[in-house]
């Protein structure tokens, strides 16, 4: 059986999963372990006006309680953001000052002020509770809008009226005039949930301070370990980067919320320091409620003109994006470069003008969060077409065909260049897989039993394979969005690619290896991928933005060039024969023709040995490579989704769903479909049932599983998935990346099947039973009475 | 407290813990057997499903005196000697798993559903099977090859 690429090659990583003997951050404990837990703030702003540490220092098993003037009194930089953006009236961003531990004021609720160690966990959460913090309640404004309201709560002191930053993309002037030739305009008023990202193993850290070395080690809970020893050691002063290793071992789940480098790390860095001690400390799910970065929060109005044979004539968009309290580390670039960007979804649209106002409001920091401002601006695009079909009297299958970008490359008026793609394709693939043509007849059935059966369309682009450094560097990022790769032949012909991705779930120790398998024949259990450790691995960037194949994957395509390059050169040496008469086939190199070869590992061994190796050659077999794509990647798709809606209860069951993707080249279709599955998942999640809820005063409503609804079994159907594929131009395999499609993609698809089940547009996310059944009821009083 | 005595993955296990131990922090970091997961602190998301004298049981709502005398198996005890029980080949035959940390839960679940199924003599359907995972959440796969890898192993056992 084939494990190169486009076979369906059962994971290597799954026995140690499935046997519990996986290894993530709260597995390890380390003989000096100690523990931490924080002392989090109630209010969702308040002054702290002093802290009394005596009760909790005096009990037995506390090693110390530590507090943010310490922290920040031993220089602890802070919580930086990676990416500046300029306001429209061109002037910098407004940021207020974030500290791992926060000194003078708190600003929402879960904000750590201080920080216990302790012999245990339990002891160290006892603890926590007796550190008496004096509080001063100050108003608090938890809502987008109304923080930007004349009067608001002020979050910072210099960021005047909550307004991080105010930004344009497009062409205001233009768009105005598409709007006014425009032979109807459709407005509409959407807003995107809150969610919580939700990965299913808590945040963990541990850290360990070696005296002798001055030397730090964190095990930690993350999605790009290396960017984390970067921005410990650069920014919060942790230790210089040669004197910290960070590894990030198993880790179960990410999804984004696991990017970023929180207060918990720090403080636990500087407290193993403080007490000599290992300091370990693992979330709760309560607490990963209150202090993960959440995901979404927008509230948007837009308009959208069509001409009288309903082709757009312009898109004008107004967002207001909700950062939170404190502006993280990708917060700034989702809302904008990975939203606004999107605009013009999968159709030709000659003008698109859009604002983005970022606010901070007294909720916890919201970034990016799978798919990360594309489904936000999916959801957009994808209810807009649905209303202005239902208003225009036209089917909504149909108005977007004739609105879809045909040739490529296209330029759309939104800064991207789409590189690839055949939407309509999609379209007929997905609504051949979803017979669409037996829909009236289902629906028809479905009335009899007394259920309104709807179909909602989502045909979608992401910008993916984050990112050509030098367009993010001039767009305001911090860092190059390259990656790394070094493939390491052994002696005896076993293979080691290290990788600066990182897999929390992604299969890379499969996908990954099955490249080099495809490459050189030889068994995939002889290959071993080595990521997530910053002393193993030398740079990297990680795993998010559906980055791993178009970038990681690159990366090591290129070591691999150099390595057969290496390994012709040596064969041809040793054969007595010509490089270009060189084939290397399964685990084999031969001299075409005839019947002279070297078995892999009589190449391994004679690139070590050294004894007859070319005169200019270098012993050895290891080549690295650092691949920069010259552009995204544009994966795109069509979802067709089918409902039931229970017109007694406003009880929706998803009946059917389809998606018709275009990722490029696939590697694993096995795994490409899981990521697929969890994605519309996600996306169904956000749909139907997923929002965290802060109330007025900023209290979090929705703080574990009780009270936030996360999707399970029974909440989703089973899929049905198809594939086509243009691939990507842009990097060497032509894969565009997947891991985010079905939670950019999902959404709009299943709002507007409700929309259609039950005739109205006034429907949001979640559409829970109640909001669906009321809907129902103040469209159509006379059926709902039925 | 006393002595704690119960017998884990067939051995027999004999601890001085406080009451309030939880029999997942018993298993974890008593008895350092840390396949079994804790994803929420209440009772949801099922990734500390062990079992208990054969039946499924949340590991972070029993306390561990509470099963004391009892037999308990925790994934690292699911399998004969050193190969895999049919749920778990059928977790890797159907990429059933991405992360793996609701992995060990939603294995425990699935036996202990499968073995329920066949003494009540009742058909294990797919809707029966996403009724019966109600108390196990996993973020990564959409439930679409757990689903899969039970009706697989269901099969086989």
């Amino acid at each position: 059986m084939s494990t190169g690429i486009g076979a369906r090659v059962r994971r290597k990583e799954d026995r140690r999963f499935i046997t519990g003997k996986g290894r993530y951050t709260d597995d390890i404990r380390n003989d000096n372990q100690a523990y931490a837990a924080f002392v989090r703030s109630p209010h969702a702003h308040a002054a702290v006006k002093g802290i009394d540490k005596a009760a909790a220092e005096a009990m037995e098993g506390v090693i110390a309680v530590l507090d943010g003037h310490q922290l920040t009194g031993d220089g602890i930089g802070n919580i930086i953001t990676g990416w500046a953006i300029t306001s429209r009236d061109g002037s910098p961003m407004n940021i207020g000052a974030w500290s791992a531990l926060a000194t003078d004021r708190v600003r929402y609720v879960g904000d750590a002020v201080a920080v216990v160690i302790a012999e245990s966990p339990a002891l160290a959460r006892t603890a926590a509770e007796a550190v008496a913090v004096d509080y001063e309640p100050l108003a608090a404004v938890a809502q987008p809008v109304a923080a930007l309201a004349s009067g608001a709560p002020q979050v910072h002191d210099n960021v005047p009226g909550n307004l991080v930053f105010d930004w344009e993309i497009g062409d205001e002037a233009r768009a105005d005039a598409g709007l006014a030739a425009a032979a109807h305009v459709t407005e509409v008023e959407i807003s995107n949930n809150r969610l919580a990202p939700n990965a299913i193993e808590p945040r963990s850290a541990i850290a360990i301070h070696d005296e002798a070395e001055d030397h730090y080690t964190l095990y930690t809970t993350s999605q790009n370990p290396h960017v984390a020893r970067l921005v410990l050691s650069a920014f919060y002063n942790v230790a210089p980067e040669h004197k910290l290793r960070v590894i990030a071992p198993d880790v179960g789940g990410g999804f984004g919320s696991k990017i970023y480098i929180y207060p918990e790390e720090i403080t636990c860095l500087w407290a193993a320091m403080k007490t000599g001690r290992s300091v370990k400390w693992t979330a709760e799910r309560s607490e990963a409620f209150m202090t993960d970065a959440h995901g979404r929060d927008h509230v948007t109005r837009a308009r959208m003109g069509f001409d009288k044979n309903g082709r757009i004539t312009a898109f004008k968009v107004d967002t207001i994006a909700n950062l939170g309290a404190y502006v993280s580390l990708f917060a700034t670039a989702t809302p904008t470069y990975l939203y606004g960007t999107l605009l013009s979804g999968q159709y030709d649209i000659p003008a698109i003008y859009g604002t983005v106002k970022a606010v901070n409001t007294n909720t916890v920091p919201v970034d990016a969060y799978r798919g990360a401002g594309r489904p936000e601006a999916t959801y957009l695009i994808e209810r807009t077409m649905d209303i202005a079909a239902r208003e225009m009297g036209m089917d909504p299958a149909e108005l977007r065909r004739i609105n879809f970008i045909k040739a490529f490359p296209y330029q759309t008026q939104v800064l991207l260049n789409y590189d690839s793609g055949d939407f309509p394709a999609l379209l007929d693939m997905a609504q051949k897989a979803a017979d669409t043509a037996g829909f009236a007849q289902r629906k028809a059935e479905a009335a009899a039993r007394g259920k309104l059966r709807g179909i909602g369309y989502s045909t979608f682009i992401e910008a993916c394979g984050l990112a050509p450094s030098a367009a993010a560097g001039s767009l305001g990022a911090g860092v190059g969005l390259w990656e790394s790769a070094e493939v390491r032949v052994n002696p005896v012909g076993t293979v080691e690619v290290l990788t600066g991705c990182h897999s929390h779930g992604q299969s890379h120790e499969t996908t990954f290896a099955q490249l080099v398998s495809d490459r050189f024949g030889i068994p995939i259990e002889n290959i071993s991928i080595v990521h997530g450790d910053t002393d193993k691995v030398q740079f990297g960037m990680g795993t998010y933005g559906s980055r791993s194949g178009p970038v990681g994957m690159s990366a090591v395509m290129r070591a691999l060039d150099k390595v057969e390059a290496k390994v012709r050169k040596i064969v041809a040496h040793q054969l007595e024969a010509s490089e270009d008469d060189i084939e290397i086939v399964a685990g084999e190199a031969r001299v075409a023709g005839t019947d002279r070869k070297m078995a892999w590992h009589e190449i391994g061994l004679a690139a070590y040995t050294a004894h007859n190796l070319p005169a200019d050659m270098e012993p050895g077999l290891k080549e690295g490579a650092f691949f920069d794509p010259v552009n995204f990647s544009f994966p795109s798709g069509c979802f067709i989704c089918e409902v039931e809606v229970d017109p007694e209860t406003g009880v929706t069951e998803i009946v059917r769903f389809v998606s018709a993707d275009d990722f490029g080249t696939i590697i694993n279709p096995m795994v490409v479909e899981g990521q697929v599955h969890g994605g519309v998942t996600q996306g169904i999640g956000q749909a139907l049932l997923e929002q965290v809820v802060y109330d007025e005063s900023g209290q979090l409503l929705t703080g574990s599983y009780m009270d936030y609804c996360m999707p399970r079994a029974d909440d989703v159907p089973s899929y049905a998935i198809a594939h086509g594929c243009t691939p990507s131009p842009n990097n060497p395999l032509g894969i565009k990346g997947c891991g985010e499609a079905g939670a950019i993609g999902a959404p709009p698809a299943v709002i507007n099947a409700i929309a259609d089940a039950i005739g109205t547009d006034d429907i949001s996310m979640p559409a829970t039973p109640q909001k669906v059944w009321e809907a129902l009821h103040r469209a159509r009083p006379a059926v709902a009475a039925e | 407290m006393g002595q704690l005595k119960l017998s884990v993955n067939g051995r027999a296990v004999s601890r001085d813990v406080p009451g309030e131990t939880l029999l997942v922090d018993l298993l974890r970091e008593h008895l350092r057997l840390t396949g079994t997961h804790v994803g929420c602190d209440t009772g949801q998301c099922g990734a500390c499903v062990v079992h208990v004298d054969g039946r499924a049981v949340k590991a972070c709502n029993v306390l561990a005196h509470a099963v004391a005398g009892s037999q308990v198996t925790t994934i690292e005890g699911l399998a004969d000697g050193g190969g895999l029980h049919p749920m778990q080949q059928a977790f890797n035959e159907n990429h059933g798993l991405q992360c793996g940390f609701c992995t060990p839960g939603m294995i425990m679940s699935g036996v202990d559903m499968v073995q329920r199924y066949k003494a009540a003599g009742r058909d294990l359907d797919e809707p029966a099977i996403r009724h019966e995972l109600e108390g196990n959440i996993c973020r990564c796969t959409g439930y679409e090859n757990i689903v899969k890898s039970i009706q697989s192993a269901a099969a086989r056992m």
